[in-house]
């Protein structure tokens, strides 16, 4: 067999793996009694996890007067928050779709994880439609069902109706992917165990042989799902910023906004993907197959997305003074210099300026500065939701109903909480999940494993003249 | 490839995917009838020797896309100019534009789940489904052919342990499915 190994691309998986060494370093973190950084970690996330719980049933108890929210401010941290985790949810079926369509080698290293991430923050984000309502028990109006206001159905006209759609569709889609993905995985995993383990990962692996037509079978759903998976995913955070789009309030009203929170969900998502590969990676001992490639691939993707970001604050900017419409003008004046003034300032240092350090090669392969500049960019998306919605609404038409927010400690308690089940939930996957997909990682091993592609680097020099062509046969 | 409930096999194991396929080329030259191949990752250049068709799991998908579509585009238009009409902002009862984001969601998740949920059962895969396994080492770094043995005289049974051993397999061994 010929693999086409690349002539200017860096080798993905270092260290001469051999397929057995693959399937040793990946699967030994499931089979070892847990560190005691992961034991510290999980105590963490699961203490904030049992607060958020806590603050949640507080909140439903209590009633929605329980958080800061007032007749002018009506979305405040829980919107805020909603977003946010869905952005951040957006980019692992980016690795995993687009990258698959793109036939990007380096997402074998970082989809598994990234789509597990994708998966636990959706589950954080669709909290807080559930709990903003405040009357938990009839959320069932949410849904097209024929319900107890008679044969009344819900609006399908309204923005909110979609993003319920989109939610629960791309939550879906990204399970599904993400499991068949694992099955494979877990039949490793399965192979390797004994007694109990082998139980469980027989019934996880749903009776997985590998046999040449489950593996064509498996090939062309992965590539299908990644085709419907693409668009989905570009419509879920269009659907959100529909939201607020298609309101009239300025600020809001504002046609760039899909792109625009698309390119900050992927901004953001990837920002925690960095967060979480450089822990885990360090932790799982798995820095010969996310390599700092892999993360100066990711980097190029955070300056990217964040410089289009950036040229969107911009635009928005320049449309309010060039409308010459006055109350988009004080909507952006307002946003930049008004009683939130602070907030915009870390949306823009983080977002957009930060982030430029990034044209730097130096920067962009130092762990780190990515470490800390994913943190930056966590806080600065944070702070552009709570820009584009509390100051928003702080400001509206009568100076009379004009209000501040901050928030009760109910608010941040769930705020937390999602923080602690979002790290409660990746800390078992880590423990029980391949977190680097091996089946896939061993299908680039010729193409992109340090030893072939040195191996090939050198031949090429001896031969430059002789042999143009990049194709190379190993046996 | 066929799935009878007791089946005798021999089979071979192979250390690289290069060998793999050299071997199965050298099994079509000799006309012997490969069961099945197995391996730890997709193989690519290995269905077209095998004979396998291209799947038709993405027609399927087409089509429970296509029920997607119709049933959300069809459901709405019904609530909003049959059932109950209700005028939103002065807008037509059949305001088509806006059933466009749930018909596309729909449409896709039909499509998936009635892709997933296919792909598991025609593979015969599923929760609580025992593998038959030849080789626990498949999964890791070992690649598999196997022929069906019932009903071989001696004769076929030694032409199958010369070819493993011509094509270089590093083991052969006999299991019953």
């Amino acid at each position: 067999m010929s693999a086409v190994i690349s002539p200017t691309r860096d080798p993905l998986i270092n260290g001469s793996k051999t397929y057995h060494q693959i399937t040793e370093d990946i699967c030994s973190p499931t089979e070892q009694a847990p560190s005691k950084t992961w034991i510290i970690g999980f105590i963490v996330s699961s203490s904030l996890l049992a607060f958020g719980v806590f603050s949640i049933l507080w909140t439903i108890y209590f009633g929605i007067g329980t958080w800061n929210l007032n007749r002018t401010i009506g979305w405040g941290w829980d919107i805020t928050n909603f977003v946010w985790w869905v952005g951040i949810g957006h980019a692992g079926t980016l690795i995993s779709a687009i990258l698959l369509l793109f036939r990007q080698k380096w997402r074998t290293g970082v989809n598994r994880a990234a789509e597990a991430m994708t998966i636990f923050a959706v589950i954080c984000a669709a909290l807080f439609p559930g709990i903003h309502v405040g009357r938990i028990w009839v959320i069932f109006y949410f849904f097209p069902l024929p319900n107890t206001r008679g044969p009344l159905w819900v609006n399908f006209n309204s923005p909110l109706l979609w993003d319920l759609f989109a939610i629960s569709t791309y939550f879906t889609v990204s399970l599904l992917f993400w499991y068949t993905g694992l099955v494979p995985d877990f039949a490793t995993v399965r192979d390797r165990a004994k007694g109990f383990r082998k139980k469980l990962y027989s019934f996880l692996s749903f009776g997985w042989t590998g046999a040449a037509k489950h593996w064509q079978r498996w090939e062309s759903l992965s590539l299908v799902l990644a085709g419907l998976a693409t668009p989905l995913v570009l419509s879920v955070h269009t659907i959100v910023s529909f939201d607020f789009a298609t309101s009239i309030i300025p600020g809001w009203h504002t046609t760039i906004f899909p792109p625009y929170f698309v390119a900050g969900a992927i901004f953001s998502g990837f920002a925690m993907v960095q967060t979480l590969m450089i822990v885990t990676r360090k932790a799982l001992k798995l820095e010969d197959y996310i390599t700092i490639n892999h993360i100066e691939s990711m980097n190029k993707v955070i300056l990217f997305t964040g410089t289009m970001v950036g040229v969107a604050y911009l635009t928005e900017l320049f449309i309010a003074w060039y409308s010459g419409y006055v109350y988009e003008q004080f909507a952006f004046m307002n946003r930049a210099m008004g009683i939130y003034w602070w907030a915009y300032v870390g949306m823009m240092a983080c977002n957009v300026i930060s982030p430029q350090l990034f044209w730097v090669k130096k920067f962009r392969r130092s762990i780190m500065v990515t470490f800390i500049m994913s943190i930056f960019v966590n806080i600065g998306m944070w702070f552009e939701r709570f820009v584009i919605i509390a100051t928003t609404l702080a400001r509206d038409y009568l100076p009379s109903s004009w209000s501040y927010y901050d928030p009760t400690w109910v608010e941040i308690g769930i705020f937390l909480g999602t923080l602690g089940i979002f790290f409660t939930f990746y800390l078992i996957f880590a423990r029980i999940a391949p977190v680097v997909a091996i089946a896939e990682v061993k299908s680039i091993l010729k193409a992109a494993g340090d030893q072939y592609v040195e191996g090939h680097k050198e031949e090429a020099k001896k031969g430059a003249d002789l042999n143009p062509s990049h194709e190379v046969h190993h046996h | 490839m066929s799935s009878s409930s007791a089946k005798e096999v021999l089979f071979g194991l192979y250390d690289d995917e290069t060998q793999l396929l050299d071997a199965v080329r050298a099994a079509n030259a000799q006309h012997l009838e490969i069961d099945n191949v197995y391996t730890p990752f997709p193989v690519h250049g290995l269905d077209p020797l095998l004979g396998l068709e291209e799947s038709r799991l993405h027609i399927a998908g087409f089509f429970y896309g296509l029920t997607g579509t119709s049933l959300a585009f069809g459901f709405m238009t019904w609530v909003f100019t049959r059932d109950w009409p209700i005028i939103f902002g002065g807008k037509p009862y059949f305001s088509a534009p806006s059933f466009i984001p749930i018909t596309f969601e729909l449409t896709v998740l039909f499509a998936c789940i009635g892709m997933v949920v296919t792909f598991y059962t025609v593979c015969g895969m599923g929760p609580g489904v025992k593998a038959k396994t030849l080789d626990d080492r498949i999964t890791d770094d070992k690649f598999c052919i196997a022929f069906a043995t019932s009903g071989l005289s001696n004769d076929d049974l030694g032409k199958l342990s010369n070819f493993f051993t011509e094509t270089g397999a590093s083991e052969t061994n006999t299991k019953t499915l």
